[in-house]
């Protein structure tokens, strides 16, 4: 308290700066003297939890990075993977969580310009971009406002920059309504020779600013996303920054022009914490210093101070060390395409961040204390799980109402198995998600292969981009591509941290293997609520924990991610309302060939369906089995009766491996014709998508008899078990089967066929009981307008 | 071989896309026309790319009239040479008056990225020749304004004189509001000038050229035209 005590800022300044008192002491104690009002905001920002990751680091350090295709791993702008054939993809994944629920339209909008940024940032053209959303209940009239603001805003970006937004996932849930999730992934591909790197080096090499002006929008962005969002939050507007996809589309050809040259040394885009982080990070990075005049700065308004530059988030600036002499050169770049570029400072030997403005040092801080050497929290767990979690995992399906082939009995009333199917379609979590990327532009570039909603996952053609000449006409070449996802369960993640984290990744493979892709990285995206409270702490941890074993069991190491911590709205009481811990997992893969994928539909009547993973009738009968199809936390659960309770799907992941490589396999050698996994809804909802996405009927046969002792809507609804369902040309079934007895016995079976348009969807059990029967048309308007419907409602 | 051009404005996006179809597809010599250039008599074919040229502030394509290459683009047009507008180049013709009419906000004011389906009205034209008579095809649409307008008088010229080339339709040819995907009058999808030799669209037809992504419907444009093309030629 001593270093308060004497010296120039009160605990209201600092509050306001996001630091407590003891960071303060430690400023102190680095700086040797009290820091000035700029460069307490320095530390402020490069402090917080979106900068410095000080509450999660020691988490974070357990996940797997290192592989065979991984080129840069964490700590750079975005991760990059060798393809072969000298393709190399960059992918990261990136929140702007905070902003979009203050100004859900720029704050979307700037979420997928600072992704795309860090993307080219590094020298690869960007190809795709995907985005995992979160709200709240959409019957509620802020939700639908928030929602649509975001989609608008995304496709504003997306659309104008001319980067097809691919794919994306979106759940509704109440635990979202007053703090929306929005993360953004993008995925692009490598236009440079080398990987343009964010370390400045060179002592003397000029230090450019680059791409739009300065002003005062977005200030001390970074450190209103690390603090809980409250009523007072929509008056921190300026906290969200504008965005001009139009120069960023410029700035991107400019920079990618500008890589090329040969002449820069080191990139870094300028995002959170603007010229404060790049600086810092880019001398921490290089070892050395960088010595920055503001005044050199171009603006778009007058008066500013240098806390206001050094704090300032406007949007589409970048930074750049660049061999002395060849400035000139990259200026003339930036000019042609009516961007500002000025040589702003230089690289010093001096390991220091030094801050002029009008003829003065303005701050001076020595780099790695910023950027590096940052604080750690080390928290300890609870001792056992917190109340929350054991409560719920007490909940068994026992608890449901008597259910019968015919129905389930819900207070009085008979609801037949299709009255369910129905309604779960129609939940906006299952529903077609069309009103949204409807509004997205998926097809420019000219490589979307498999277009949104048709598939497990995104698959984008390979085509280097520039330079690279085809032949025209050549038919005999192969064409590979790569495929990507976003994907978590926030109820299950909610309910059991661990598995739940788990079944994202698993499932994100499982997505990608639908399509024919082998996985390959990760890029995760940790939203949670606050790790200073032991719940949010355990949360956290017990997640991360998760995330690392799975993509270690499935060999898809993580190279880089983002994490968005005090997730909460504080209700009218001042009570913290968590969101449910949201750890998203963007995956790419390869798709060695593109004549070998699938889509998610029916593709030709009389095709054999099979279920692979957990058996239908098997589920609990052999122990091992036991929890892995389960009612636990499913959507039939929170749609049907109203709660969130039990034990998730746990996770094999040695399973999840091998019915994946089986897909895989089957597709790979042409006998697949659909691949679709059990998520959501489980078995009945994964065949009823494969009808609507197809148009073709399908009848199933059930491995259990009408009188088993087994609940109806667990065979039908049940989720998890590591399962796929899959449609197979009929004249390689004998091919397929044996296949899958040497590699895959007792994991799979064979439960019916894919009928004509006109036939319906129908499940009997194996003595031919009907359970569901549905007309396809029927299903695809519960499941169509779902989401179309309450939008348009006033 | 016939020589294409493809104009590269600020915040153009579907540049390469067109480019990656006439050179990369069907082989023929492509270059990229900076906004500022003005010489561009070595070309055959100009076409105005998608995207949003200057930014689309203001209107769609209302900065981009004053660029020097559209002065250029308009004297192309007025020796009879051929011009192509893709979804903004469809915009920034009609702003720079080489077709008639506007492109306002779509009808229900959202982006619209879908497949839609079109009927050839006209194939006695080097654009459509490639197509049969009141074929029916599908092509990719992405935009936010592309809601055709016109006076009356306008829309009766343009149907007296057999001017529109693209309608939006149902899969079985019959158009109605139902399937008009943006509110643009008379279902018009695509326009050309009276002469034939300039055409505006709002679908993608490059979207739609490539085996490899599946509907190849807008190929039959580029190749009709270079059929076209090598037939009028000496």
């Amino acid at each position: 308290m001593t270093a308060i005590a004497t010296g120039p800022f009160s605990l209201e300044d600092l509050a306001s700066e996001g630091l407590k008192p003891e960071e303060y002491a430690e400023i102190v104690h680095r700086l040797g003297r009290h820091p000035n009002r700029a460069e307490l905001g320095m530390f402020g920002v490069m402090w917080s939890e979106h900068c410095c990751y000080k509450n999660s680091r020691p988490l974070l350090k357990q996940f797997p990075t290192e592989g065979d295709r991984v080129l840069v791993g964490p700590g750079e702008n975005a991760g990059v993977v060798d393809l072969g054939n000298g393709l190399r993809l960059a992918f990261k994944i990136e929140s702007h969580n905070h902003p979009s629920a203050v100004e859900p339209f720029q704050g979307a909008a700037t979420g997928v310009g600072g992704i795309l940024r860090d993307i080219f940032t590094m020298g690869a053209r960007p190809i795709a971009i995907l985005n995992s959303l979160r709200f709240g209940s959409l019957a509620d009239v802020r939700t639908r406002r928030l929602f649509s603001g975001v989609v608008a805003g995304i496709s504003h970006y997306g659309n104008a920059v001319g980067v097809p937004t691919v794919g994306g996932e979106v759940y509704f849930d109440p635990a979202y309504n007053g703090n929306p999730l929005v993360n953004a992934m993008a995925l692009g591909l490598m236009e440079t020779p080398d990987i343009v790197k964010s370390g400045a080096a060179g002592i003397g090499n000029p230090v450019l600013y680059v791409g739009s002006t300065t002003g005062r929008d977005g200030m001390k962005g970074a450190s209103f996303a690390s603090a809980e969002l409250s009523a007072e939050s929509v008056s921190d507007r300026p906290a969200v920054q504008v965005g001009d996809p139009f120069l960023e589309k410029s700035l991107i050809e400019a920079c990618l022009e500008a890589f090329k040259t040969g002449a820069v040394v080191a990139a870094q885009d300028m995002g959170a914490a603007g010229i404060t982080c790049s600086t810092s990070e880019m001398a921490a990075k290089g070892g050395v210093g960088i010595d920055l005049d503001l005044d050199l700065i171009p603006v778009r308004e007058t008066g500013m101070v240098p806390y206001e530059y050094l704090l300032s988030e406007s949007q589409e600036r970048m930074l750049f060390v660049a061999h002395k002499g060849r400035e000139q050169e990259l200026i003339e770049i930036f000019e042609r395409w009516g961007l500002h570029a000025v040589v702003a400072g230089t690289v010093l030997a001096e390991p220091v961040v030094r801050i002029r403005w009008q003829g003065k040092i303005a701050a001076e801080i020595p780099a790695l204390a910023l950027a590096e050497n940052t604080p750690i929290y080390y928290r300890d767990l609870p001792e056992s799980p917190p109340d929350y979690a054991q409560q719920a995992w007490a909940w068994t399906s026992q608890l449901l109402p008597a259910c019968s082939q015919a129905g389930i009995d819900l207070a009085g009333n008979l609801i037949s198995w299709n009255q369910v199917l129905c309604q779960l379609l129609a939940s906006p979590t299952i529903a077609s998600k069309s009103w949204i990327y409807r509004q997205y532009d998926h097809q420019v570039q000219n490589n979307t292969v498999l277009l949104p909603g048709r598939a497990d996952a995104a698959v984008i053609r390979l085509r280097p981009l520039e330079g690279a000449k085809s032949e025209p006409e050549q038919t005999d070449r192969i064409e590979s591509g790569v495929a990507a996802t976003v994907d978590c369960n926030p109820r299950y993640v909610y309910l059991h941290p661990y598995e739940g984290a788990k079944a994202a990744v698993a499932e994100a493979a499982r997505n990608l293997s639908c399509v024919g892709a082998q996985p390959l990285a990760v890029t995760d995206n940790l939203n949670f609520g606050s790790p200073e409270n032991p719940i949010g702490y355990w949360q956290l941890a017990e997640a991360c924990r998760g995330l690392a074993d799975a993509c270690r069991a499935l060999a898809t190491p993580v190279t880089g991610g983002n994490v968005s911590l005090y997730n909460e709205t504080l209700d009218a009481a001042g009570k913290p309302q968590p969101i449910y811990p949201t750890p998203v997992v963007g995956m790419v893969g390869l798709v060695p060939d593109l004549e070998r994928i699938c889509g998610q539909g029916w593709q030709a009547s009389g095709d054999l369906i099979y279920l692979l993973g957990i058996p239908v009738g098997n589920e609990n009968l052999d122990p091992t089995h036991q929890g892995q199809v389960t009612l636990g936390g499913s959507e039939y659960l929170a749609v049907i009766h109203n709660t969130v309770a039990g034990m998730p799907p746990l996770v094999d992941l040695a399973l999840e491996q091998q019915v994946q490589a089986a897909c895989r396999h089957g597709i790979e050698q042409g006998w697949v014709h659909s691949a679709h996994d059990c998520a959501e809804g489980g078995l009945a909802i994964a065949l009823a998508e494969s009808c609507i996405s197809g148009d073709r009927g399908a009848e199933i046969h059930l491995s259990v008899i009408a009188d088993t002792s087994q609940r109806w809507d667990q065979i039908l609804f049940g989720e998890g078990g590591a399962r796929i369902c899959l449609s197979v040309e009929s004249q390689f079934q004998s091919l397929w089967e044996s296949y899958l007895q040497t590699h895959l016995a007792g994991y799979w079976q064979a439960i019916g066929r894919v009928t004509a348009k006109s036939e319906d969807l129908e499940l009997l059990t194996s003595d031919n009981l009907s359970l569901i029967k549905v007309k396809i048309n029927v299903i695809r308007e519960c499941w169509g307008e779902a989401i179309v419907s309450q939008m348009m409602a006033k | 071989m016939i020589k294409f051009g493809v104009v590269v404005f600020p915040g153009s996006n579907c540049d390469r896309d067109v480019a990656y179809v006439m050179r990369d597809l069907l082989g023929q010599p492509t270059r990229m026309v900076w906004h500022e250039e003005t010489e561009i008599a070595d070309l055959d074919v100009i076409v105005i790319p998608g995207g949003f040229s200057y930014g689309d502030y203001l209107r769609c394509g209302a900065i981009a009239r004053f660029s020097p290459v559209m002065q250029a683009t308009i004297r192309h047009a007025e020796q009879g040479k051929l011009v192509l507008g893709i979804c903004n180049g469809f915009q920034v013709l009609t702003e720079v008056g080489l077709l008639p009419g506007a492109l306002v906000r779509n009808r229900d004011l959202h982006f619209i990225c879908d497949r839609v389906s079109l009927k050839v009205e006209r194939t006695d034209l080097a654009w459509t020749q490639a197509y049969q008579p009141q074929q029916v095809i599908t092509l990719p649409i992405a935009h936010g304004e592309g809601c055709y307008y016109a006076d009356p008088d306008t829309l009766a010229s343009l149907e007296n004189n057999r001017q529109i080339l693209f309608r939006y339709c149902a899969p079985t040819g019959d158009w109605g509001e139902a399937d008009n995907p943006n509110g643009s009058l008379h279902n018009i999808a695509g326009i050309c000038n009276r002469q034939g030799n300039v055409l505006g669209m709002m679908p993608h037809p490059e979207r739609a050229a490539d085996p490899t992504l599946g509907n190849t419907d807008g190929g039959g444009l580029f190749k009709g035209l270079l059929k076209a093309i090598a037939l009028s030629s000496p």
